[in-house]
């Protein structure tokens, strides 16, 4: 057994005994051992060129992880929460995501960013949200969200081993959660999503913080007769329809939890790119569960009532079978 | 509509085929208080293609029967209730009048339906008074409650009426074709004589979810496709989500090609038997790309084997060529499985089990094709054995629910009535379907030399949206190899 913190910091042990080019940088993840943990140790192991602490300027070690990525390195750049990695947007926007196609294919970016997200931890608004569908909606990057332990670390080593810039979102609930870890096993494709529980009623689609809600809702569901079939969506950018429609078409009826905000969200794009694959396949409208349109409460009973719930969940499947 | 109470299950009239709409109750095998279990046979059911044995599929009491002898209702129409296995039946048993079972049910039954126990009787004869109105029953769930006579109505329009308890004997409809809506429904409430014309003011004030009054029903995607697919006639169909919204389950159980009440014309068996193969073979032209393959076998080492293997039996124990070539196209179906399949709208994954169907022509007129289950698993005297069976029962209307609409892959054999070759029509929603012709000397040569032997024409008709020629031409070559091997066919 091992957490999804272990998980990661194994990855990232790995990565450096295996590759020079690689070191990891950003706020407090040397002498402070990460703000989550992640990098507890590997300070000590490795030394200060290598787990580099940086200032607080996110748009500042982002460009730098762009300009040494471009220099040939392999940066891992971790940024404290994706509220924060909003000061780097335009380093993503403007210089990661666009470097391979206005150099026409001279220069590429290998650079992984890794970063927490969501909330449940009482951190208030302005480290709680799931901003992840701002960067899934750029094309030139690639955003994964594991959601198991064994996924945190072959993610990692996924998104390092991509010649372009991958974006890593870890849910910060996630990070004491313990399961198996195989450290030798191949891993998964990350690009693809994984039908974590088959069921044959309705499809429960999550990621990261909220497949371990579909999991729950899907154990409740069984008690009350209904099967369903839990997706683990995986990766955000490219979104793997296939798989997705290939649920869909099993149970005609779908249920999206999405930690964002239900507006110009990651569900809204989920239910739209079905709409269009499995549109006469459907056996009602597919449901959404998402995050109140509030900035995250701070008071715990709020924080709880805003975000998705296993019973909204189990709730909205259930309505889902009345079509 | 009939529910079932906790820890109870409802027995349905089944579908014994895709083409069935309807079916008469012909008799109870068992009484209130009986326990069966899964498998027993527990009623007989007349259609279109006869009487049929239909096997219950739960565990337990038999609580109330809800249907009398000679009733005639929609498939999935409740029938019986059954409650737990472990649940006694004794406190149900006072008030159903089918209590004891045997005497009054049975002799009920013998009045009415006696010639349809006779072997050999034509099934014109067989199957007694047929039919009400199709159309009727078809939408009168449950007799005595709400019904709407004479004119298609929309979902929202027998919602209404089934909660307001409203018998609306002659409601007019206000929409296209006289469809019955929401309004209509509303205005005959209270009115006695239950038919009034809505005026097209009153249509004005629909709210939101009414849109099934202007004539559009409300059904999801999927189910729309599906009933295409399946031509069933939404606007006969019963929603049971939200605000009456016919689902994809809907469709699934509603009879085929009903198009709604007008539909009263009574038809006699053999008319209606008729009717249910113009159905399915005109569903099957439509739908299925056919492509036909024909090749000539020759049957000289089967017949000379068959020949000595019968030679010391009595003639109840010999095999007939018919199940030589039923078992080879059975094998032959393993080797090529994507012709052993089941369309399913979009697909046809092949069956891990072949159970032929029978092509069998009935005395009275029309055609059954019952299947044999696990037919490559039998041996030669078994397989003999379950197709004389089947003929047997076809003909006197004894086949059982499970047989109808369970094969696979349809042979058919016009080995008695002298023709060269049969090009057959796949029977939906199977992907395949292998005829051979009579079996007769013909001239053939061998090792250069023109000589006279046992020939038959085989063919295949093949789906081309599951496969092409060359998976039908692969069926066929693989006959003819195991036709000329027969004792490797009797395992």
């Amino acid at each position: 057994m091992s957490s999804y913190r272990d998980a990661i910091r194994s990855a990232l042990r790995q990565l450096m005994q295996e590759d020079e080019r690689v070191f990891l940088m950003g706020e407090d993840v040397g002498n402070y051992g990460g703000a989550y943990a992640v990098s507890k140790g590997l300070l000590e192991e490795f030394g200060p060129e290598r787990i580099r602490d940086t200032p607080l300027a996110e748009s500042g070690f982002v460009g730098a992880g762009i300009g040494a990525a471009l220099g040939g390195m392999r940066p891992i750049v971790e940024v404290m929460t994706v509220n924060f990695s909003l000061l780097a947007l335009d380093q993503v926007v403007n210089n990661a995501a666009t470097m391979r196609h206005m150099s026409g294919g001279q220069f590429e970016v290998p650079l992984v960013v890794r970063m927490a997200t969501g909330g449940g931890k009482q951190i208030a608004a302005q480290h709680s949200h799931s901003l992840e569908n701002w960067f899934a909606h750029v094309p030139g990057i690639k955003c994964l969200a594991p959601a198991t332990v064994q996924d945190a670390r072959d993610m990692v080593l996924q998104a390092v081993a991509d010649p372009d810039p991958v974006f890593v979102f870890e849910h910060q609930l996630l990070y004491g959660m313990t399961g198996e870890l195989d450290e030798e096993a191949a891993p998964a494709d990350p690009w693809r999503a994984i039908v974590r529980r088959p069921g044959e009623d309705v499809t429960l689609i999550g990621w990261a913080g909220t497949l371990g809600k579909c999991l729950e809702a899907a154990e409740a569901l069984a008690k009350e007769g209904v099967e369903a079939e839990v997706v683990d969506l995986r990766c955000l950018r490219p979104i793997d329809f296939p798989t997705l429609a290939a649920s869909v078409t099993k149970t005609h009826r779908a249920v999206i939890v999405d930690e964002g905000w239900k507006t110009g969200g990651l569900a809204g794009e989920l239910m739209a790119g079905l709409m269009e694959r499995v549109f006469y396949e459907l056996d009602g409208p597919i449901r959404r569960v998402c995050t109140a349109e509030v900035p995250i409460p701070y008071a715990k009973h709020m924080e709880d009532h805003a975000l998705p719930t296993v019973e909204r969940v189990v709730a909205a499947a259930k309505e889902s079978l009345r079509g | 509509m009939v529910e079932a109470a906790a820890g109870e299950q409802l027995f349905t009239m089944p579908s014994l085929g895709a083409d069935m709409e309807a079916g008469r109750l012909v008799a109870w095998k068992v009484g209130v208080g009986d326990a069966v279990k899964r498998g027993d046979i527990v009623a007989e059911v007349e259609t279109e293609k006869g009487l049929i044995e239909v096997e219950v599929f739960a565990d337990g009491v038999v609580r109330e029967l809800l249907v009398e002898p000679g009733a005639k209702v929609p498939v999935g129409t409740a029938l019986a209730r059954i409650g737990g296995a472990a649940e006694s039946g004794a406190a149900a048993g006072g008030e159903a009048e089918t209590d004891g079972a045997g005497a009054g049910g049975a002799a009920r039954v013998d009045v009415a339906y006696a010639p349809a126990a006779a072997p050999g009787s034509a099934p014109g004869e067989a199957i007694g008074e047929p039919v009400e109105s199709v159309g009727e029953t078809a939408y009168g769930a449950a007799p005595g409650k709400t019904k709407l006579d004479g004119a298609p109505s929309t979902p929202a329009a027998r919602r209404e009426a089934r909660e307001k308890q409203l018998d609306v004997g002659g409601v007019r409809g206000s929409g296209s074709h006289g469809r019955v809506g929401l309004e209509d429904v509303r205005g005959a409430e209270g009115d006695a004589g239950g038919a009034r014309v809505a005026s097209a003011a009153a249509t004005g004030a629909r709210g939101e979810g009414s849109a099934a009054e202007a004539g559009r029903v409300r059904a999801t995607p999927v189910a729309r496709r599906r009933a295409e697919e399946r031509g069933v006639d939404l606007g006969a169909v019963e929603g049971s989500g939200r605000d009456g919204v016919i689902l994809l389950a809907d469709v699934e159980k509603a009879p085929v090609g009903v198009t709604g009440p007008a539909k009263t014309k009574a038809a006699s068996p053999a008319e209606a038997m008729r009717a249910a193969i113009g159905a399915a073979m005109a569903r099957s032209k439509r739908e299925i790309p056919h492509y036909y393959l024909t090749h000539t076998i020759d049957l000289g080492a089967a017949m000379s084997w068959l020949e000595a293997r019968n030679a010391d039996r009595p003639p109840t124990e010999r095999v007939v060529p018919a199940a030589l070539l039923v078992k080879a196209t059975a094998l032959a179906l393993k080797k090529v499985p994507e012709l052993n399949a089941w369309w399913t709208g979009s697909a046809a994954p092949p069956k891990a089990e072949v159970n032929v169907g029978v092509a069998i022509s009935l005395r009275g007129g029309g055609l059954v094709a019952p299947a044999i289950p696990g037919t490559d698993q039998l041996g030669l005297d078994a397989l003999m054995a379950a197709m004389s069976d089947v003929v047997e029962r076809a003909r006197r209307g004894a086949l059982r629910a499970s047989e109808m609409g369970s094969a696979t892959v349809t042979v058919t054999s016009l080995g008695d009535r002298g023709v060269e070759s049969v090009i057959p029509v796949i029977i939906p929603p199977q992907v395949a379907i292998v005829g051979f012709g009579t079996p007769s000397e013909r001239p053939w040569v061998v090792d250069g030399e023109v000589v006279p032997r046992t020939l038959v024409t085989a063919s295949v008709a093949g789906d081309h949206r599951v496969t092409d020629g060359h998976h039908g031409a692969r069926l066929l070559a693989r006959i003819e190899k195991l036709l000329q091997k027969p004792e490797k066919l009797d395992s």
